[in-house]
């Protein structure tokens, strides 16, 4: 699983780096930004799947990789 | 003395208006139809507004009223979010429903960027504020607002009743945009006349309303004054140092920013620190839950924040239009209700309800889209060291007289009394 953010959606709301920290951080602005390569390590789905579906402007994806 | 010829004597003369602003008759009194004749002013919607949204929702959806020169209220988050969306045909250059409409020749600066102001210009008036504001920047205030609280609620310990609103939740933000603003502490209590005279007083008589506009500027000239002369480490220094296009801004855009910092930052975290506290006063089994997991408090507060959302904002309709449904005007109000978005069945289980642990949490306390509270950060670091504050120190509480708890009318919506038996 890998998360995304559409920076052309985000307006910094901060949900996404209060809810999973280890996954998203902000820029100098407070916009959200994926940290490293996004992909999600075992033991933070939840964390994910909680930043995915508490972003206001539904900017933050998870990619199911198969 | 620093000079800036931005703010010289010709600043300072009272000069007529460029463009005429639009004034209507004001009309008060009951409300016959919340469908055809709403008024966010009137007692029955500040001491409650969630039935009044909920039956529009069911038989309406988007009210209409005469009052105001003509608004629109939507009520289903759809529609909400639809309008904060689309700044082409909803302008931000009147965000207070009044009987006043700006020219339209302010925009897309407006009296206050950014909240006043519209695309393209928007986005470089924000840009200005946004490093300001972030998470970390806001958190170096955390350790002076946790010793303010502190210092709050010493000053009342061993009251049996402490008014929750006067002697708390309005202090904190005063303080805390006091302190990033760089005005006088001790000018705080004028703070406070000023959010009313903007918010509150909007059915005075359009010249008193004015005149009381006006003071509030007096006052932010005299801060830029004092900044000049001593420029310091503040957000006041900064906006008068600040360039845009590799110019200084605009004198007007200085002080409407000021403004808008002073004004938007105080009653609306005010109103959320205090709904809070009446919430957990009347809902034991929740407040003894917060108790037990202080780990819940983030999850619980963005729930408060969606059930008792404080801000409404305004648009103004930029040409005729079939909207929705309705036959919308240019120059129509429309009232950009969050909490009614919030409380939309359509959008959130339980929509009606408040679910201490809702962990799938789209709310819109904040605003969507481009005018995003900017103060969002500041605003949730606050309401969080206020309730941990307030819960360590007063962790049994009970409304002392639920008839004594008072709403603030307007917009921005949250208890002005509330005097809560400690204990």
């Amino acid at each position: 699983m890998k998360v995304h953010i559409d920076s052309g959606r985000c307006q910094g709301h901060g949900r996404c780096y209060d809810l999973a920290p280890d996954l998203f951080g902000d820029d100098d602005e407070g916009y959200g930004q994926v940290l490293g390569d996004g992909l999600v390590p075992p033991g933070q789905e939840r964390a994910a799947r909680l930043a995915v579906a508490n972003c206001p402007e539904r900017a933050v994806d998870l990619l199911e990789e198969t | 003395m620093t000079v800036d010829d931005r703010f010289g004597p010709a600043y300072r003369e009272p000069h007529e208006d460029e463009f005429p602003i639009t004034r209507n008759e004001i009309i008060t009194g009951p409300v016959a139809d919340w469908a055809t004749d709403f008024s966010h002013l009137e007692p029955e919607w500040s001491a409650d507004p969630y039935p009044i949204q909920d039956d529009l929702r069911q038989r309406c959806p988007i009210a209409h009223t005469e009052r105001f020169g003509g608004g629109w209220l939507p009520v289903r988050y759809a529609d909400v979010a639809a309008i904060a969306y689309d700044t082409e045909r909803f302008s931000s250059r009147a965000i207070i429903m009044s009987n006043v409409r700006p020219p339209r020749e302010i925009a897309p600066v407006g009296g206050s960027p950014p909240i006043s102001s519209d695309p393209p210009f928007h986005h470089h008036a924000r840009k200005l504020l946004l490093p300001a504001f972030t998470k970390a920047a806001v958190g170096r205030q955390e350790p002076s607002t946790r010793a303010f609280c502190h210092t709050l609620l010493d000053a009342v310990d061993g009251q049996d009743v402490v008014d929750a609103a006067r002697d708390y939740a309005q202090h904190i933000p005063v303080r805390v945009i006091a302190d990033m603003l760089g005005f006088p502490p001790e000018d705080g209590p004028q703070f406070r006349e000023f959010v009313e005279d903007l918010l509150e007083g909007i059915n005075l008589p359009t010249d008193e309303r004015i005149q009381r506009v006006n003071r509030l500027f007096d006052y932010l000239v005299r801060q830029v004054d004092a900044h000049l002369e001593r420029p310091r480490d503040d957000l006041t220094s900064y906006l008068l140092s600040a360039e845009l296009g590799g110019r200084k801004l605009d004198p007007d855009h200085v002080v409407g920013t000021m403004a808008l910092l002073l004004i938007a930052g105080i009653d609306t975290t005010w109103s959320a620190i205090g709904a809070s506290l009446w919430h957990l006063a009347r809902t034991p089994a929740d407040r003894e839950r917060l108790m037990a997991e202080p780990g819940l408090l983030p999850t619980a507060m963005e729930e408060l924040l969606r059930a008792y959302a404080p801000v409404t904002m305004a648009r103004l309709v930029t040409g005729d239009m079939h909207w929705r449904g309705v036959d919308m005007k240019a120059d129509d109000w429309v009232l950009l209700s969050f909490p009614a978005a919030n409380r939309d069945p359509a959008q959130f289980d339980r929509a009606g309800e408040v679910v201490i642990d809702r962990e799938v949490n789209r709310h819109a306390a904040f605003g969507l889209g481009i005018h995003r509270c900017v103060g969002s950060h500041l605003a949730r670091m606050e309401l969080r060291v206020a309730l941990e504050v307030w819960l360590r120190r007063i962790p049994v509480f009970s409304l002392a007289d639920p008839d004594a708890v008072t709403w603030a009318a307007g917009q921005i919506r949250g208890p002005r009394t509330l005097p809560l038996r400690i204990g």
